[in-house]
């Protein structure tokens, strides 16, 4: 097992360098200058210019300013925004745990919701429920996020008013951040409906969220556990007189974890990076609409930051991943 | 009102939203301010938060007009020649305290010549902090017109000019031109923290700042220091929310009390809600599609007048603006001083822009229309607008292509003199001053540069040159006046439209007044019990 933990710890250091290399050339290629967009209509003049890219370093050589973000990178130095003139680090720590306390939450309901529904659809294979639960899964899958975050907003909180619009917590709460999970952060603060009131913020764009991990969720855990079914080991526990039950929850779902833990795994990736117009829509202060921003405005340090940030978290997750494979299948982590 | 109380109440009327609480007015703003220090950005979302609530300006626009009053200057004189402006400052005006900060002296002179020698002296400490660009400071030409600012005692300052300039004092009621405390920057510059000056700012306005959570909310508490007409709310909360629609959805709920911005589309729904109280107001900016006057055959005027008319400015409004515009005839928006109404717009005739064309012997015409990339007040859809166009030319029996850019590349791209085709773009205005919009845009000093139809009229340019060195508001309105007319017959652009700004906002709100140059202003808003 140690080996194998090494082996895949290796492998993160060439990937690490790639994502550096490709995270500060791609917002490089983009057409468009940093400080062009930021004078806008308004213009400046060539003198002014050369000035302003001295000031930023972005008259070097390329190369030159590539080995400076690495050794910065390497210190733990992720440069400074272009707009707002603090910290990338300082920045993006401010606004992950919204994104993460989100996407944990939008994780967990589509799991929750996600596995059984697959299950109950694979046992009841081409039954009324089966269908149902599979047109329903391709719906959520195909459905444009905004204009089902906009239908809900309407619904539960125009119509029926039983959730708020948008934001983390309703404004006349205030108490500093301590830990940046409003979950937490309400409880700790001790003011009564603090917390009930960050609970009801996150049920919408947790369901937004969820939605398309939860489809797609189904549907994997509906097909693995079709094809486990098929087994003859399944066969030979049903001719023993095993209870459905037993071989649907034990034998069958944990042989059929292992395609749905690949889909798990790919889908943080996607809550992560993805949460751009969930965010946008719910107001949630995370990093999908900051990352969008700074691309717009080209803001290389945030952009080049920000995309390394969420490059490491998503190699950590499949990391962990990989080791899941290994405590539900011992073969993998034999070999 | 105890907190204690107040959360009590909260709790209560969590459904009800905000609109229980009438002592914290809260804004649904559309975006995160860059920083709180104005002097370092140059766009409304971030001025709306630092430069309207929390600072002061030597002079100030009385809101809802584009009218100069006095401000942390009690009076100005400004000498024969126009090359000095002596202001008189105001006395026991007090900054802002903070955790860090708590100030030992009243605002003076001192406060005066560090907020502008920080952005024009690059030996001021404060000249690179924060990577200071200080963009507006230049593009309004600063670093050149002021040659020198003296403290004569604690409470006057003598700003010598290069030049005789009208507008220099509407100059000082801009953003840019707000006014920080000496005393907090020294006092941060020791602790080896000068970021402060922009992450906690302190400042002489009505609001002090509270706390700010990125992307998220923005909280100001009332300044009950305050010289002037102290707010009418105890605190000001800007409820940060991008999305147009979600705005609209947290005013119907109660969540925010005003908001900016609504979506075009949603504008008639929003006057036909009796709950909703909707304000409009045209906007401070003109957009156009500019020729190139130095290519054939646009040099000739008769070709670009011709092209003029084949334009449907109406559908435009109607299509692209979704009716949140209006038709433009002048270079310059109607509620700005010296707007020539008198002026005629060139009317809407294909046939007679057809048989115009024949007569100038023009045959086979084609052109391309650049489209800009991003959306503006001035121009929602700029793509739509030229498809828009395409079609009117094709009546005419002009062959139009569309073409685009990278916004940052299109903008440079556009200034070429030598470029090929007639370019959309817009201008939103800075001080309220005309010449603001007819000198940078139309001057002949603006060919290459931000002058993009590189039309450059001696009689015109004489005419913006003499007014902007008078100091008789009526005299150079009569000359800007003139000078209009000059544009209409010389056809430099097609003028499009005014965009028209819209405040969408709950009936509780009183007092909230829409701002010709742009900002939002809650600094006298209250709201009815």
């Amino acid at each position: 097992m140690l080996n194998y933990v090494l082996s895949r710890l290796l492998t993160f250091i060439p990937t690490f360098i790639g994502v550096t290399l490709i995270s500060f050339s791609f917002i490089r290629a983009l057409p468009g200058d940093p400080i062009v967009v930021m004078a806008g209509e308004r213009g400046l003049s060539a003198e002014r210019y050369a000035e302003l890219s001295a000031q930023f370093g972005y008259d070097r050589p390329i190369y030159v300013q590539f080995w400076e973000y690495l050794t910065g990178v390497l210190q733990g130095d992720l440069g400074t925004s272009f707009v707002t003139k603090r910290p990338v680090w300082d920045e993006f720590f401010a606004l992950f745990p919204a994104t993460l306390e989100l996407s944990v939450c939008a994780m967990i309901f589509s799991i929750v919701l996600g596995l059984p529904a697959g299950v109950i659809a694979a046992v009841n294979r081409g039954k009324f429920f089966d269908r149902a639960l599979m047109s329903t899964a391709l719906v959520g899958y195909s459905m444009p996020i905004f204009w089902w975050a906009l239908l809900l907003i309407i619904v539960f909180s125009g119509n029926l008013g039983w959730t708020p619009v948008s934001g983390r917590i309703d404004l006349l709460y205030y108490f500093p951040d301590a830990t940046g999970f409003m979950l937490i952060d309400s409880i700790a603060s001790g003011q009564d409906g603090a917390f009930r009131s960050a609970v009801l913020h996150l049920v919408l764009p947790t369901i937004v969220l969820g939605t398309i991990p939860l489809a797609v969720i189904a549907r994997q855990t509906r097909s693995a556990m079709l094809e486990v079914l098929g087994e003859d080991y399944i066969r030979t526990a049903r001719a023993k007189g095993m209870s459905p039950g037993r071989i649907n929850g034990i034998h069958a779902l944990r042989n059929a974890m292992i395609p749905v833990i690949t889909v798990i795994g790919l889908s943080v990736g996607t809550l992560l990076a993805g949460a751009i117009l969930t965010e946008t829509i719910f107001s949630w202060p995370g990093i999908g609409k900051w990352m969008v921003d700074s691309i717009f405005r080209r803001d290389y340090p945030v952009v080049q930051g920000g995309l390394l940030l969420i490059a490491v978290m998503v190699m950590v997750v499949n990391l962990t991943v990989d080791m899941l494979y290994g405590v539900i299948n011992p073969k993998i982590r034999k070999r | 009102m105890s907190l204690k109380y107040t959360l009590a109440a909260g709790l209560l009327m969590t459904t009800l939203g905000v609109s229980a609480s009438a002592q914290s007015l809260v804004y649904c703003s559309e975006g995160s301010p860059e920083g709180f220090d104005p002097a370092l950005y140059t766009a409304g979302t971030t001025f709306d938060a630092s430069s309207h609530p929390l600072y002061d300006h030597l002079t100030e626009f009385k809101v809802g007009t584009t009218e100069v009053l006095p401000g942390l200057a009690e009076s100005w004189e400004v000498s024969e020649d126009g090359m000095t402006v002596t202001f008189k400052l105001r006395e026991g005006v007090q900054f802002h305290a903070n955790d860090q900060f708590t100030p030992t002296r009243d605002f003076n002179a001192d406060d005066v010549i560090f907020s502008f020698d920080r952005q024009g002296n690059p030996d001021n400490p404060y000249n690179q902090v924060s990577g200071g660009t200080w963009e507006y400071f230049s593009s309004m030409s600063m670093p050149d017109l002021v040659e020198s600012i003296e403290k004569v005692d604690d409470y006057t300052v003598v700003f010598n000019l290069t030049r005789p300039e009208a507008p220099f004092i509407a100059n000082m009621a801009m953003d840019f031109a707000s006014i920080l405390s000496k005393e907090y920057a020294d006092a941060m510059m020791e602790a080896g923290t000068p970021e402060m000056l922009n992450q906690q700012p302190i400042g002489t306005g009505p609001f002090t700042f509270q706390a700010y959570q990125k992307d998220a909310v923005i909280r100001y508490l009332r300044n009950d220091e305050y010289w002037g007409d102290k707010a009418k709310v105890e605190s000001l909360i800007f409820a940060i929310t991008p999305d147009a629609s979600v705005r609209y959805q947290k005013v119907q709920a109660g969540e925010c009390h005003i908001m900016a911005y609504p979506n075009p589309a949603d504008v008639q729904a929003m006057k036909d809600d009796e709950s909703i109280v909707v304000m409009e107001q045209e906007g401070l900016n003109v957009g156009y599609l500019a020729y190139n006057t130095k290519v054939a055959p646009f040099d000739n005027v008769n070709v670009r007048k011709a092209l003029n008319m084949a334009i449907d400015k109406q559908s435009i409004i109607d299509v692209v603006f979704q009716g949140s515009g209006q038709i433009a005839k002048n270079p310059i928006p109607p509620t700005m001083w010296s707007y020539n109404d008198a002026v005629e717009d060139d009317a809407y005739d294909p046939e007679a822009a057809k048989a115009m064309l024949a007569e100038e012997g023009v045959e086979d015409l084609s052109l391309k229309i650049w489209a800009m990339p991003v959306q503006r007040p001035y121009n929602p859809n700029a793509r739509r607008m030229a498809e828009l166009m395409q079609a009117d030319m094709a009546k005419i029996g002009v062959d139009v292509e569309i073409v685009s850019y990278e916004w940052g590349e299109y903008l440079e791209r556009s200034k070429a003199e030598d470029r090929d085709g007639a370019v959309l773009l817009g201008w939103t205005g800075d001080n309220g001053d005309p010449d603001n919009f007819l000198a940078v845009l139309l001057g002949c000093d603006g060919v290459g540069a931000a002058n993009r139809a590189q039309w450059c009229n001696e009689e015109f340019d004489a005419k913006l040159q003499e007014a902007k060195v008078l100091s008789d508001q009526s005299e150079r309105a009569k000359l800007y006046e003139e000078a209009q007319v000059i544009f209409k017959e010389e056809a430099p652009w097609a003028t499009i439209a005014h965009s028209v700004v819209y405040m969408t906002m709950r009936p509780e709100v009183e007092g909230y007044v829409v701002h010709p140059l742009g900002g939002h202003i809650f600094n006298q808003v209250g709201l009815s019990q």
